[in-house]
């Protein structure tokens, strides 16, 4: 399954984003979210990097 | 460009409309006749006679047995479409054709095919079996919306609104104050959106249906397949009281509440909607008051959404918006539909 997770941060106002291939992200605002995660496979560079 | 999104399956109505009286409906701009044959399957063609346009929905038109005869001058349709007699003359055109829509009934709905026929897959359908399902008890409905789909879609897989548009019915400020969880399946085209309240005000929508007088643990799970089915898969139990280990649920109330979000036009839809609930199964009294409490939350809807149309439809394409995180869903359905376009 090929799942795309953005969880709202709990306790603060921040996104956290989720690509299936294990990418993360934190970003503040939902467009910008989606157009990270949409980027896959070449997500600019994140906040943060899974494990891919 | 059309905004509809074709080749995709969308409810035309519920069952129960559809009878042996000719029955209109305009579907993503086409209007379209659905009726029943005497076997009990429904039939479903293009709703404009080939000969002079007359809507065949239209009074004196009528069925004769299997047929429709156009009340203006008696082109007869078969089931299919097919003319199969014309006034005057033994030639039928060989041109003489409505369009006839592929249409499977599920889960209470009627849903009619729009786009080509050869891609007509009915297992590709979604499901809610709750409708249709011993265990449950559905009420249902179907209001017109002067106001262009996208805007219901926005409307629906943002339900912070609750808390502003329907408080004193289902929202409280523990709606618009939890945070939610957006996922995006990319294979099977669906969007989920959570949100659970662990300590929540109950609302009387569920206060008085289900007798809970204290706050609750009130979880919402969205499920939108689009572009046309939405599950909200409702969970409301006493504050802590979560499901067992092993996934059972009996201390909990379960209501399914569905949305069918058909397009009628550019500007306008069809709202079609229905609650299903496992508790007070044969109590008419409950029937009554989700029926009527649910029909005044999409009023509410109706009545925001068709004053929201009338003011984007004045304003040029690529309107500013500010988009927060309660749009996370909203804007994830968008790009789904816009993908399927």
């Amino acid at each position: 399954m090929k799942i795309l997770q953005v969880d709202w941060v709990p306790g603060s106002d921040q996104l956290r984003g989720r690509c299936h291939c294990g990418a993360e992200a934190i970003v503040d605002d939902p467009v910008e979210m989606w157009d990270w995660l949409l980027k896959h496979p070449n997500h600019p560079v994140p906040v943060r990097e899974g494990k891919a | 460009m059309s905004e509809f999104v074709r080749n995709q399956w969308y409810v035309a109505a519920y069952g129960r409309e559809i009878g042996r009286d000719l029955f209109s409906r305009t579907i993503c701009g086409e209007s379209i006749l659905f009726w029943r044959t005497e076997a009990g399957a429904v039939a479903a063609m293009s709703d404009r006679c080939v000969h002079r346009r007359f809507p065949l929905s239209q009074a004196p038109s009528h069925l004769v047995g299997d047929t429709v005869v156009c009340g203006y001058h008696g082109f007869t349709y078969d089931r299919g479409g097919a003319c199969v007699a014309v006034p005057g003359q033994t030639r039928v055109p060989r041109t003489a054709r409505l369009t006839s829509y592929p249409v499977t009934e599920q889960d209470g709905f009627v849903w009619v095919f729009i786009g080509d026929p050869a891609n007509a897959d009915a297992t590709r359908i979604p499901r809610a079996p709750w409708l249709d399902q011993p265990g449950w008890t559905t009420v249902s409905g179907m209001e017109p919306l002067a106001a262009r789909y996208g805007l219901l879609v926005d409307n629906l897989l943002d339900l912070s609104h609750e808390t502003y548009l329907h408080g004193g019915y289902i929202g409280t400020p523990e709606v618009a104050d939890t945070p939610i969880v957006t996922r995006v399946d990319e294979e099977a085209g669906i969007v989920y959106v959570s949100r659970h309240m662990a300590d929540a005000a109950c609302p009387p929508f569920y206060a008085k249906s289900t007798g809970i007088s204290g706050r609750i643990t009130r979880w919402q799970d969205i499920e939108f397949t689009p572009p046309c089915l939405y599950l909200l898969h409702s969970r409301i139990a006493p504050v802590g009281v979560l499901p067992n280990a092993d996934g059972t649920d009996r201390d909990a109330y379960h209501v399914e509440v569905v949305y069918a979000l058909t397009p009628e036009t550019e500007r306008s839809t069809h709202d079609f909607w229905a609650v299903a609930r496992d508790f007070a199964l044969e109590d008419q009294g409950v029937s009554d008051f989700l029926a009527e409490n649910n029909r005044t939350v999409v009023l509410q809807d109706v009545a925001a959404l068709n004053v929201l149309e009338q003011v984007i439809a004045t304003e040029p394409d690529g309107y500013q918006e500010l988009s927060i995180n309660i749009d996370t869903g909203g804007l994830a359905a968008r790009r789904m539909i816009a993908k399927l376009r």
